[in-house]
């Protein structure tokens, strides 16, 4: 006796594809919807801003008249800063997520370190610029500087990169391990020689995605008190600054209308920036990375 | 064609003879080194009493094959050898294993300076995604041997020791990957073997490989066993009678029976034994 009848397949046919193709519909109106919105946004953001897009502009300090107004002093400030945050948040995150991943014993305490860090890289941007404010800009009188600021966005992108990074180490086999303490190499050994080269392309791409995220964060410069009108760079780690999305922000909210050109050749730049930042983190990926 | 057919006619015969005088060998020098002393040794994996009383010595060139069905222990007896066990966090352990005279579960015995006795050889082949020349001067390199002169020496004799020079010298620097399954686990012990060890673990070598591959790893083993101590952990009972001079048989984390591997294979003293290698249960 069979159990699949062949004319009760038959006539559930035509409902099962039918729904099959709905679905895919449904599926690809999503994806388009959302292509759309992308396209749109950019022509308009590209044909806005394209006219204010020059050489002057780039080199330029920001002004009251739209004509004359710069982004020099914000893109400087914003390289600077990504040179305080790269550095403090990579050495950090990279080291926590060794600690945690080949260190540390596996026991209640550190199952909650481990899903708490995962929970803090949700946490609101604005919740870790009240933090900076509080601990660098007040407690440790560091002022509305770059230090402060690039700590602040260090905390921010912390959780991200230690993420990255522990699914990175978590990715080497434990078989490389094995391989390496099986010749008496020493933890250390095994880390530095096995483990990190391998876990380094996951761990570049992470730490790159989580710094453009830091590029184009605003709410912790606002909190912190960032100034926006700067007509000179910073010129020492406690000066003040600006950067890319405050500049962007205060033209976007200017009554006059030209201002919301300069704004948009702004967003052209800090989209720049993040495009090569993000084909720097996919060119890492492609070329390093190793198959076992 | 005749001329090479006589030819292997004439290596099995060698063969068959060498294999008669190393039995010989056996009877007449029951008074070999011991390396591994096991006395009273336990394992649990948390809960679970992975190994039981375990009494075994281990003499020195032989090549003592352990065997029996998956879940047995054998693999964790043999992992314990070189404190590799010591990886899973929930294990401990009670009595000892002797490695030359010194427990090497004692609290001031260094891992490190075991392993660099006792070499592995695991189940899947586990090469670096390194060159073939990184993976072998890997060892070496960990212990400090810097001078590129003694390193090529080293990686050279390793990979002769392994019967794999002739099909790697030319492409030394290329990706150890690029090789076949065989190969990789040739390179896996000729990288074994240039930590210059003492004895060599051997966890289920050929498992994941095809009968070619296995021969050679099994003819390599033979070559082997006149410098080195040699453990082999394995599932293929044909394997265990072709290469190994002693056998234990493991069940349920007991020793059933250890003793020279021909007379495991013909005239075993318990019931286990000879049910588990006449096929009637594993």
């Amino acid at each position: 006796m069979r159990y699949i009848d062949d004319s009760v397949v038959m006539k559930r046919m035509k409902t099962r594809l039918n729904k099959n193709k709905s679905w895919k519909a449904l599926f690809l109106t999503g994806t388009l919807f959302a292509l759309l919105c992308l396209v749109i946004l950019l022509v308009r953001i590209v044909t806005q801003g394209i006219g204010y897009l020059d050489w002057d502009f780039i080199t330029s300090f920001a002004s009251r008249s739209p004509e004359r107004a710069g982004i020099k002093a914000a893109l400087i400030g914003s390289i600077y800063m990504m040179c305080i945050i790269a550095p403090v948040s990579m050495i950090l995150g990279v080291s926590t997520a060794i600690y945690l991943e080949e260190y540390a014993k596996k026991n209640k305490i550190n199952d909650f370190i481990r899903m708490n860090i995962s929970n803090l890289a949700g946490v609101p941007s604005i919740v870790f610029g009240l933090l900076g404010l509080t601990i660098f800009v007040r407690a440790l009188a560091l002022g509305k500087s770059l230090l402060a600021a690039g700590f602040t966005m260090s905390l921010l992108i912390l959780p991200v990169i230690i993420v990255a990074a522990q699914e990175a180490i978590r990715a080497v086999p434990k078989e490389q391990r094995e391989a390496s303490y099986g010749m008496g190499a020493t933890k250390w050994q095994t880390i530095t020689r096995v483990v990190l080269p391998a876990a380094i392309p996951g761990i570049l791409t992470g730490s790159i995605l989580a710094l453009s995220r830091a590029i184009g964060e605003t709410a912790p410069l606002v909190v912190i008190g960032i100034p926006v009108i700067l007509r000179f760079l910073p010129d020492s780690l406690l000066s003040e600054f600006t950067a890319l999305p405050m500049q962007i922000y205060d033209w976007a909210k200017r009554p006059q209308e030209e201002f919301l050109y300069v704004a948009s050749a702004g967003i052209i730049i800090l989209m720049l920036f993040l495009v090569i930042m993000n084909s720097i983190a996919i060119f890492i990926r492609n070329k390093f990375s190793k198959r076992y | 064609m005749v001329q090479t057919m006589m030819k292997n006619e004439n290596n099995i015969k060698i063969n068959v003879q060498s294999s008669q005088n190393v039995g010989e060998e056996i009877t007449a020098t029951n008074e070999k080194n011991t390396v591994f002393g096991t006395n009273n040794f336990n394992l649990w994996y948390g809960e679970h009493h992975a190994l039981k009383e375990i009494n075994l010595d281990i003499k020195e060139n032989d090549v003592t094959a352990i065997i029996g069905p998956s879940g047995c222990g054998k693999s964790t007896y043999i992992k314990a050898l070189n404190r590799m066990v010591e990886l899973v966090p929930i294990v401990k352990t009670n009595g000892e294993i002797n490695y030359r005279g010194r427990n090497i579960f004692d609290a001031n015995y260094q891992v490190e300076e075991l392993r660099t006795h006792v070499g592995m050889v695991f189940q899947k082949p586990n090469p670096f995604p390194k060159s073939i020349y990184d993976n072998i001067a890997y060892g070496p390199r960990i212990h400090g041997i810097k001078n590129k002169k003694v390193l090529d020496e080293i990686v050279e004799k390793s990979l002769r020791g392994a019967a794999i020079w002739d099909e790697v010298k030319d492409r030394l620097n290329q990706n150890a990957y690029g090789l076949s399954g065989g190969q990789q686990q040739r390179i896996c012990i000729a990288r074994c073997l240039a930590i210059e060890p003492d004895v060599i673990l051997m966890d289920e070598p050929t498992s994941a490989l095809d009968p070619i591959s296995t021969l050679k790893v099994e003819e390599l083993v033979q070559e082997l066993k006149g410098n080195y101590s040699i453990v082999i952990v394995t599932h293929n009972m044909q394997q265990a009678a072709r290469i190994s001079d002693k056998t234990a048989f493991f069940l349920n984390g007991e020793v059933v029976e250890f003793d020279n591997t021909d007379k495991i294979f013909s005239t075993p003293r318990d019931q286990r034994t000879e049910d588990y290698i006449s096929g009637r249960f594993g």
